[in-house]
């Protein structure tokens, strides 16, 4: 069953040094607040995945945390790359990253054959491309049936899945709408998982019967975080900070400039700063 | 008589036009995004847009910054799960034209989004492929924009990212694929289609004031002309004009997000 605690509290308890973490959301709900607390608590030689790392992720590795990263898309949506991952890749600065890159397809399969319970993900794709010469993981299988080759990936199952929802309510269940990428499944995946969620709720209410809903028991740790996934955004609540985006480009360019914003939006600061996202959208939405 | 207009304009409503109103475009962020757009606000106002954050059919009003700006769920007719996009729509073969660039490209319209060097020790370490591997080999058919460079249009790839028609010819056959692949190259300078034979991709259409000399510049192989190349018709006052007011939106709602 799922328990409410504290952001520190949660992170303490569910991840340790070492572990393989998945924190997911596609651009929407990317939990941003959940990230920085890792980084605070100083963890060491995570192995990261994630489909699409951009700036959570950029920072984790920037700020030491990470020995490996799996991945399909690494870089600044729209605006281009992420540079303390170039630095890492590139110069091994502050440490050297292993990669291990798939495509999205795979990593989408990945997850759901994790859920599944299954070994390993069976897909139609990596045709004529050189993933497949760099990356170990990948193999291929024949279909017993059709005789059709297809794509082989081993099913993703982090000792850790991290997300941020919309809702809890009182008995401990989850509730997200909208994008909803392939948290579900990193959840279903993880061995252990920790969700935040801005707000917490007495009853979910009218809902459609389809929302996606993570019943308590397959959550061990909730915390409220409102505004937690800003720059991303949280489907209703307010929108994604575009212009954040592009100023993260000149604030991670360079590794001093990088180290001081970190140290005084960061370490310096604690979930409590993520609320005037939520508070300030709020405004200006009504 | 037409106006002034910018080549990165001349390319997006080249692109634009090559879409159909009954097309399933598979759209990525940046210029096939602006193109996809201007073409269903133009003469393609029924296409579907899907975007790989599972949504379908979308009508965004102004141009999403990533692939899963809310603007993209507020408008879609539905929004799926992301492996859900990408095996039952994806691969389901429901997607009849893929949009794609890419940092470097060869003749075959293979693409590189993967590692400037080489990929053990890159020189530039560039996102990745993300959905383009099987979005290539996926849809009905791919078109390709991009601007013209040396740097970027290149005799020899660092890395493939994802296929075109590989070393030409009936390669994608041989490795048992039955999509089209690259139709399309849309250019700041020209368009390009493949050669039936040997699939490398020939210029067909050149944009108004370009001349072969720019071309042959900008392209780290020598050019294929096709016999008759035609000149690409200028960009008409509505193009332009519904182009500019989706940009200016654009560039409003961003700098608001703040």
């Amino acid at each position: 069953m799922s328990r409410v605690l504290s952001l520190a509290e949660a992170v303490e308890e569910v991840l340790r040094d070492g572990d393989s973490v998945a924190m997911e959301g596609f651009a929407h709900l990317i939990p941003h607040a959940a990230g920085h607390e890792v980084i605070r608590q100083g963890r060491k030689h995570l192995t990261l995945i994630r489909m699409t790392p951009d700036l959570i992720y950029d920072q984790l590795i920037g700020m030491g945390c990470a020995d490996k990263l799996v991945f399909s898309w690494g870089g600044n949506p729209g605006v281009g790359s992420i540079h303390r991952l170039r630095d890492a890749v590139e110069n091994g600065w502050p440490q050297p990253l292993a990669l291990e890159e798939h495509s999205h397809s795979a990593m989408a399969n990945a997850y759901e054959a994790g859920a599944a319970g299954l070994p390993c993900a069976i897909f139609r794709g990596y045709i004529g491309v050189e993933l497949a010469r760099v990356n170990p993981n990948i193999k291929h299988i024949t279909c017993p049936f059709t005789g059709e080759r297809l794509a082989a990936v081993p099913a993703l199952r982090p000792d850790v899945a991290v997300i941020h929802a919309l809702k809890a309510d009182r008995a401990g269940n989850v509730l997200l709408d909208g994008i909803v990428g392939v948290q579900k499944q990193a959840v279903l995946a993880a061995k252990r998982s920790l969700v935040t969620v801005e707000e917490i709720v007495d009853d979910f209410g009218p809902r459609s019967a389809n929302t996606v809903i993570l019943p308590s028991w397959t959550v061990d740790a909730i915390v409220c975080v409102p505004g937690g996934a800003h720059p991303s955004y949280a489907h209703g609540y307010y929108k994604r900070d575009n212009a954040y985006y592009k100023a993260w480009d000149a604030i991670s360019r360079e590794r001093d400039p990088f180290l001081a914003w970190m140290k005084a939006n960061v370490l310096e600061k604690g979930p409590d700063a993520f609320a005037v996202y939520a508070r300030q959208s709020r405004m200006a939405a009504e | 008589m037409a106006e002034s207009y910018k080549p990165n304009e001349m390319m997006t409503i080249a692109a634009a036009r090559a879409l159909r109103n009954e097309d399933v475009c598979f759209v990525g962020i940046g210029m096939p995004s602006a193109a996809a757009n201007l073409a269903r606000l133009t003469h393609a106002p029924d296409i579907t847009l899907i975007y790989e954050s599972g949504t379908i059919a979308t009508k965004p009003d102004v141009l999403p910054l990533s692939i899963g700006d809310g603007e993209l769920c507020d408008t879609a007719l539905t929004t799926v799960s992301v492996p859900e996009m990408f095996r039952y729509w994806l691969q389901g073969g429901r997607i009849s034209v893929g949009f794609l660039g890419g940092a470097q490209i060869d003749r075959f319209a293979n693409l590189n989004t993967t590692v400037v060097g080489p990929y053990d020790k890159p020189k530039v370490r560039l996102p990745g492929g993300g959905g383009a591997p099987e979005i290539a080999t996926s849809c009905g058919e791919i078109f390709i924009i991009m601007s013209q460079s040396k740097r970027s249009f290149v005799g020899k790839l660092d890395f493939v990212t994802s296929l075109g028609h590989g070393e030409g010819g009936d390669h994608r056959e041989r490795l048992g694929l039955t999509t089209k692949g690259p139709t399309k190259l849309i250019t700041d300078l020209a368009v390009y289609e493949p050669d039936a034979e040997t699939r490398e991709m020939t210029v067909v259409s050149i944009h108004p004031g370009v001349t072969r000399e720019q071309i042959d510049a900008s392209t780290g192989w020598p050019v294929r002309y096709a016999a008759n190349v035609v000149e690409t018709p200028p960009p008409t006052a509505q193009e332009l004009e519904v182009l500019r007011a989706l940009n200016a939106r654009t560039a409003r709602a961003h700098g608001e997000a703040a």
